[in-house]
């Protein structure tokens, strides 16, 4: 799933400014389940901002909405009218549900209401880490199943750098060292062998480096680039 | 390209210091948080005839300081062999071999891989780091370009190529500690040339792990360096314990840092007087620099061991009391 987390109120009305007509716009899926920006907590950040605007002696109209994913235009679709009516578009969702609202909305201005994070793991109630980097080349069958790109602070690929120390990274006691889970678990499968290989220098053409990414599935589509 | 070279790889003061047999003695020069070149000059003052090479930081701690090869540069106008540090954190493949072949026209010809300290210890923690590639797949693309002429993407160097000795460092004591051996042999399987280690205070420990090293053969195959350095205080000698991973001081050490300040004992730096708080400092630092002569003199009875690398970033003028203690000035000369 994405994570997200809600950016500091101050943050939010200073992306507001002076507009009279606000439309909070939750998203129903992976923030929902970070608690971050689902309906509950569009609710909530409404109250929040109609009660400072009115302290601030510019009371604002803030309603708010939420649709089962931002980043699926039929989704959009459905508060067409919603977000017409609105001087700006507050996105609980992640970085992709305020892009998909700028883009299926080009003539309302959308500002962020969280910081999204990362692609992780609810780790217990509260609790969210990092798991996936999407870098494009999965190499997590050598690994065990654990990601040095997204866990290793430094991505290394040839095993723990020496700020390794009973069992955490250098940079934080409370992270754990990502070399040290993979040497545990190909250990005990009996898989040690593979920490003595060489790994290549990775190919980054295919993460974020070569450039934004797009997938495109012949099969699947229903209009062709020739039509 | 070792046929031309009547059998050396680059022909540089410590390969042949090495090679020759010798137990070798490396330096380390840390560049200033500016540009004044007399900094340097002054440390390699310092450090010319104590020392066979000497390592240049590459923004150590990820703090900004004169670049590696800028700082190698006046080094070498000084009459004193650098080595290179060189960090996957600041630089892509594409810099790293750019600067190299800019590093080997200017005249140097050792290197030690590093993968670097995390941005996040540094003095911009706001930075955005590279690891393009890590330490083990540095030294391997710097070999092929010293043996093969070839860059990392295969294509061929045009004309003369940059050929250096490459190192690697190796953390003894770091977790996982099992691995720690193992990895050794996997970065000399990369083609590291030459080792130098984490400072070793606990000798016990670090003949173990050599014992594990000389069992995989490791020490036949590239030379190794143990990492040495003098404490300056027991607060020192107890941070580096208690704070810096893969560091291990033991208990005796520590007794002798603070057995040679007991004339102060139980004083806090605010009772004492400058000159007591100087008196003090002296006393523990000669303590510091016999304590890591000793330890020197040990870890040359280790089977294995090629040399040691001495860290006294910040105090270059201990290296040559050092040395000289150890019993290894002069430094030898191999034609």
């Amino acid at each position: 799933m994405i994570t997200g987390e809600q950016k500091p109120l101050e943050e939010i009305q200073a992306l507001l400014g002076d507009a009279e007509k606000v439309l909070v716009v939750g998203c129903g899926t992976c923030v929902t389940v970070c608690f971050a920006g689902g309906s509950r907590e569009a609710q909530i950040l409404s109250a929040s901002l109609r009660m400072a605007s009115k302290l601030n002696d510019h009371p604002q109209d803030v309603t708010d909405v939420t649709v089962q994913r931002q980043c699926e235009w039929e989704y959009l679709d459905e508060i067409e009218k919603e977000i017409a009516e609105a001087d700006i578009v507050l996105s609980l969702g992640c970085g992709i549900g305020v892009q998909a609202i700028a883009e299926h909305f080009p003539d309302t201005w959308v500002v962020p209401g969280l910081n999204t994070t990362f692609m992780g793991i609810p780790q217990e109630q509260g609790v969210w880490e990092e798991r996936c980097a999407a870098c494009g080349d999965c190499i997590l069958g050598l690994t065990g199943g654990i990601c040095p790109i997204a866990r290793c602070s430094k991505s290394l690929l040839n095993g723990p750098c020496g700020g390794s120390e009973d069992g955490h990274c250098e940079i934080d006691p409370e992270v754990p060292c990502a070399w040290q889970l993979i040497y545990d678990r190909l250990t005990s499968m009996g898989k040690e062998d593979t920490l003595l290989e060489l790994q290549p220098p990775k190919n980054w053409q295919v993460s974020r480096d070569g450039g934004p990414r797009k997938i495109i599935r012949e099969d699947l589509r229903l209009i062709s680039d020739e039509a | 390209m070792s046929g031309k070279n009547n059998g050396y790889l680059v022909s540089s003061n410590l390969e042949k210091v090495l090679k020759a047999g010798h137990f070798a003695v490396t330096g380390e020069l840390g560049p200033p948080q500016g540009a004044d070149p007399e900094v340097i000059r002054e440390k390699a003052a310092l450090l010319k005839g104590y020392v066979d090479a000497v390592n240049i930081t590459d923004n150590q701690t990820a703090i900004v300081r004169m670049s590696s090869i800028g700082a190698g540069t006046l080094v070498l106008q000084e009459g004193l062999e650098p080595i290179i540090q060189m960090t996957c954190r600041d630089r892509n493949r594409l810099a790293i071999q750019a600067d190299l072949l800019g590093a080997h026209a200017l005249g140097m010809r050792n290197l030690l891989c590093l993968t670097g300290d995390h941005q996040i210890f540094g003095n911009h923690p706001t930075a955005k780091n590279v690891y393009d590639m890590d330490s083990l797949q540095m030294v391997h693309m710097l070999t092929e370009m010293r043996d093969k002429a070839v860059f990392q993407c295969g294509d061929e160097v045009k004309g003369s190529t940059a050929g250096f000795l490459l190192g690697s460092a190796a953390a003894p004591f770091a977790d996982p500690i099992d691995f720690r051996p193992l990895r050794l042999a996997k970065k000399v399987k990369a083609g590291s040339n030459f080792i130098q280690t984490q400072l070793v205070y606990d000798v016990k420990e670090f003949a173990k792990y050599m014992e594990k090293v000389r069992e995989l053969g490791v020490h036949k195959e590239t030379f190794i360096l143990a990492g040495v350095g003098p404490l300056k205080s027991p607060g020192m000698a107890k941070y580096m314990k208690n704070n810096v991973p893969g560091i291990l001081v033991p208990d005796e050490v520590i007794e002798r840092m603070t057995e040679a300040g007991k004339e102060w004992k139980g004083k806090k730096a605010a009772d004492l007087s400058p000159e007591e708080k100087k008196a003090r400092s002296k006393a523990w630092q000669t303590e510091g620099i016999q304590v890591c002569i000793d330890l020197i003199k040990d870890i040359k009875k280790i089977d294995g061991v090629a040399g040691v690398h001495i860290m006294a970033i910040e105090w270059e003028e201990a290296v040559k009391p050092i040395v000289e203690g150890a019993g290894l000035y002069p430094r030898p000369e191999v034609n």
